[in-house]
């Protein structure tokens, strides 16, 4: 069978959604954030919600979600994603609003306007992308660092006594009671994907449903900042990441 | 017994050469193009054999730029 | 209807947003204005006109919370003192940025730091002068009744919406805190989903009805392009400081010296225009309703051939400078002002008046 005759209309199983926008994302090569941008778009057109769907990006790499997934989107200010959030979903309740953002942006910064929008169970859907530093910066320490990580502000790796322990925010947002789904996925392999999609999708499903707070962490690379190939950055993120980060459900 | 049999499409200018779709492929269907670039210089992806492609989107999957589209058909 | 009550002017503020059709309250408690958030949570506005109100973990979030709610089309409002809108700046700047319709209310309080709670005006560089990052300005407009910081509710909504540009209402402790009689406006409907569709086709408010997605940003990378939307800014202002400058005169023509103040002081400095007339000064008082834009040029008419210009205010001499830009210095301009929360008496603002003019 020649090539040509599989390459046709009728057996395609698999294209770009088409929610996301044919320009070039500005990610390095490799950077999760572009898998986690198909899904989301995916999902919100697989729902049939973009009419009424609002994304807040985030100030970290993501800022500029709002050029590549065809929805309403806020950029908001470093850290206040679900403050800006929790207006959109009080003013507009029919409205369906996701935050997307960092660790920088959600685990530092932005700390108190997440606990306290997951705490007043906000129906919105947090999408945490965790890669353990900051990307947009040029590579510097974020709370969830690792141990003994290498980062351009710690140079030596991460030490407890100067730096502290890394911050599993997605922990502490399960044992809000405003939170009614919180999970941890990573999209490092096609199984992993799907996962990850089938997460989101509960998720965005749970806002339409007016259910409260969901929260998916989406354990990540920045094989940039890491200073390895996207190949090497998933290994070292599978070895390394999962041990403090493990995927699956925190709380169903 | 039916066999299946797959395809895909670059989009080259799109592609930023990751390899993460080549890692990706269960039948080593991809490389990543040695000496040839797109207008952004990278190395992007193609098949390099194309009889061992099954279809199974892992790479489109994995590709952070959307850059792949999978086609597939049954042969009996 | 109109309604009137007596009433404390932070609670004169909750009642007219409510009757304004205000869509959303997003506020911390900071003294001296707790009384608006409390006044809003004890009359319910969202079982009677649908209106939002909602205590953020602080003022960070609230005026981030303002800067979503605005960047969706509604009409929405935050309220803090001094140290609060300190925190607040950030997000003021977004909102000027993203030339988003807002209301803020900032009822001063002594500074600086934690300072004290009671009444200021030395906030007044924060509020014309940017405040946060970058070159913006606010609507700026001063209240000295309670009456006005009823009516500058819908004034503030008004020009915000008319400009895409945040309104503050730059009130004290003084106007905050004091009882005094009110006519309350009508109550207006709260616009509807559609009519804000309408009314602010740039607003965020799901891509419904629309084909192309609406983004509310304040990044530009392209400097050439991040310059055009810095003009396009600039060019709003000169509009608004040729059509929105607001002030009162009280007996300019005529009179040898010039008191200027704001808010509650100018009611003061009135007082002490009387007691200097009894003693045979002419005096006129002339008062800025709006700060930003400032009424130079009507400062600069009404100094004409006149003998001197008392500024008074409460902090150390901020209003002052902006005098004299509009004088050029043409005659003496002095300042007299209290601080640490002191609020002067007329009869010291005619001791001050007396040593200008001895001076």
């Amino acid at each position: 069978m020649e090539l040509q005759d599989i390459i046709r209309p009728e057996n395609k199983v698999y294209a770009a959604p088409e929610l996301l926008d044919e320009v070039n994302m500005h990610y390095c090569p490799g950077c999760s954030h572009g898998v986690i941008h198909k899904l989301v778009a995916e999902v919100i057109a697989e729902l049939g919600i973009v009419e009424r769907t609002v994304g807040v990006s985030p100030v970290g790499c993501a800022v500029f979600a709002y050029n590549y997934i065809d929805c309403d989107w806020i950029e908001a200010a470093h850290g206040r994603a679900p403050a800006v959030a929790t207006a959109v979903n009080r003013l507009w309740p029919e409205n369906v609003v996701f935050t997307y953002q960092g660790d920088g942006d959600m685990s530092a910064i932005g700390t108190a306007e997440t606990i306290h929008a997951a705490n007043r169970g906000e129906n919105i859907v947090m999408i945490f992308v965790n890669n353990a530093i900051y990307g947009m910066t040029g590579g510097q320490m974020a709370p969830t660092t690792l141990i003994g990580q290498k980062t351009a502000t710690s140079p030596y790796g991460r030490r407890v006594d100067l730096n502290g322990h890394p911050l599993e925010i997605t922990n502490l947002l399960k044992e809000l009671d405003g939170t009614c789904y919180v999970t941890r996925q990573s999209v490092h392999t096609p199984a992993n994907v799907r996962k990850t999609k089938a997460a989101l999708k509960k998720a965005f499903q749970n806002a339409i449903d007016k259910k409260g707070t969901s929260v998916v962490e989406v354990v990540s690379t920045c094989n940039s900042g890491w200073k390895m190939s996207p190949e090497k950055a998933n290994e070292w993120m599978a070895q390394n990441m999962f041990e403090k980060y493990p995927l699956g459900d925190l709380k169903v | 017994m039916a066999k299946i049999k797959g395809a895909v499409t670059v989009n080259k200018e799109r592609c930023k050469g990751c390899n993460l779709c080549v890692v990706a492929c269960p039948t080593d269907t991809l490389s990543l193009q040695p000496l040839e670039v797109n207008d952004r210089g990278y190395h992007f992806a193609y098949m390099s054999n194309p009889d061992a492609c099954i279809g199974c989107c892992s790479c489109a999957l994995v590709c952070p730029d959307a850059c792949i589209e999978v086609y597939r058909v049954k042969v009996d | 209807m109109e309604e009137v009550r007596l009433m404390k002017g932070n609670e004169a503020i909750a009642h007219a947003a409510i009757r304004y059709g205000c869509d959303g309250y997003f506020g911390y408690p900071i003294t001296p204005q707790s009384e608006v958030l409390e006044t809003l949570e004890a009359l319910m506005p969202w079982d009677t006109t649908g209106m939002v109100v909602l205590q953020a973990e602080s003022e960070v979030a609230a005026i981030n919370m303002v800067y979503g709610g605005a960047a969706t089309g509604k009409a929405v409002m935050t309220s803090s003192s001094s140290p609060g809108v300190s925190l607040k700046q950030e997000g003021i700047s977004y909102i000027a940025a993203s030339s988003l319709p807002a209301l803020i209310l900032n009822v001063m309080r002594g500074g600086p730091g934690l300072g004290t709670i009671q009444p200021s005006q030395a906030d007044y560089f924060q509020a014309v002068k940017g405040g946060g990052h970058g070159d913006y300005h606010l609507i700026v407009l001063a209240p000295s009744t309670v009456q006005e910081m009823a009516d500058f509710v819908g004034l503030g909504f008004d020009l915000a919406f008319k400009y895409c540009n945040p309104s503050m209402i730059l009130a004290d402790g003084i106007v905050g805190q004091m009882m005094e009689k009110v006519v309350l406006p009508v109550q207006r409907p709260r616009r509807t989903d559609a009519e804000i569709r309408e009314q602010c086709p740039w607003a965020v408010t799901g891509r419904e009805g629309r084909r192309k997605r609406n983004v509310v940003t304040s990044l530009e990378l392209e400097s050439d392009k991040m310059e055009v939307i810095n003009d396009q800014l600039q060019a709003k202002y000169r509009e608004i400081e040729a059509n929105e400058t607001r002030w009162e005169e009280i007996d300019t023509e005529g009179a040898d010296y010039l008191i200027i103040s704001f808010g509650s002081v100018a009611r003061i400095s009135t007082k002490a225009k009387e007691l200097a007339e009894e003693e045979g000064l002419k005096v006129g008082v002339l008062r800025p309703i709006t700060l930003w834009p400032f009424p130079s040029e009507a400062i600069r008419k009404a100094a004409e051939g006149k003998k001197g210009i008392l500024v008074v205010e409460l902090n150390a001499g901020q209003m002052i400078e902006d005098v004299r830009l509009a004088v050029h210095d043409s005659l003496p301009v002095k300042h007299f002002g209290r601080m640490g929360g002191i609020i002067p008496s007329p009869s010291e603002i005619v001791n001050a008046l007396k040593g200008m003019i001895n001076y």
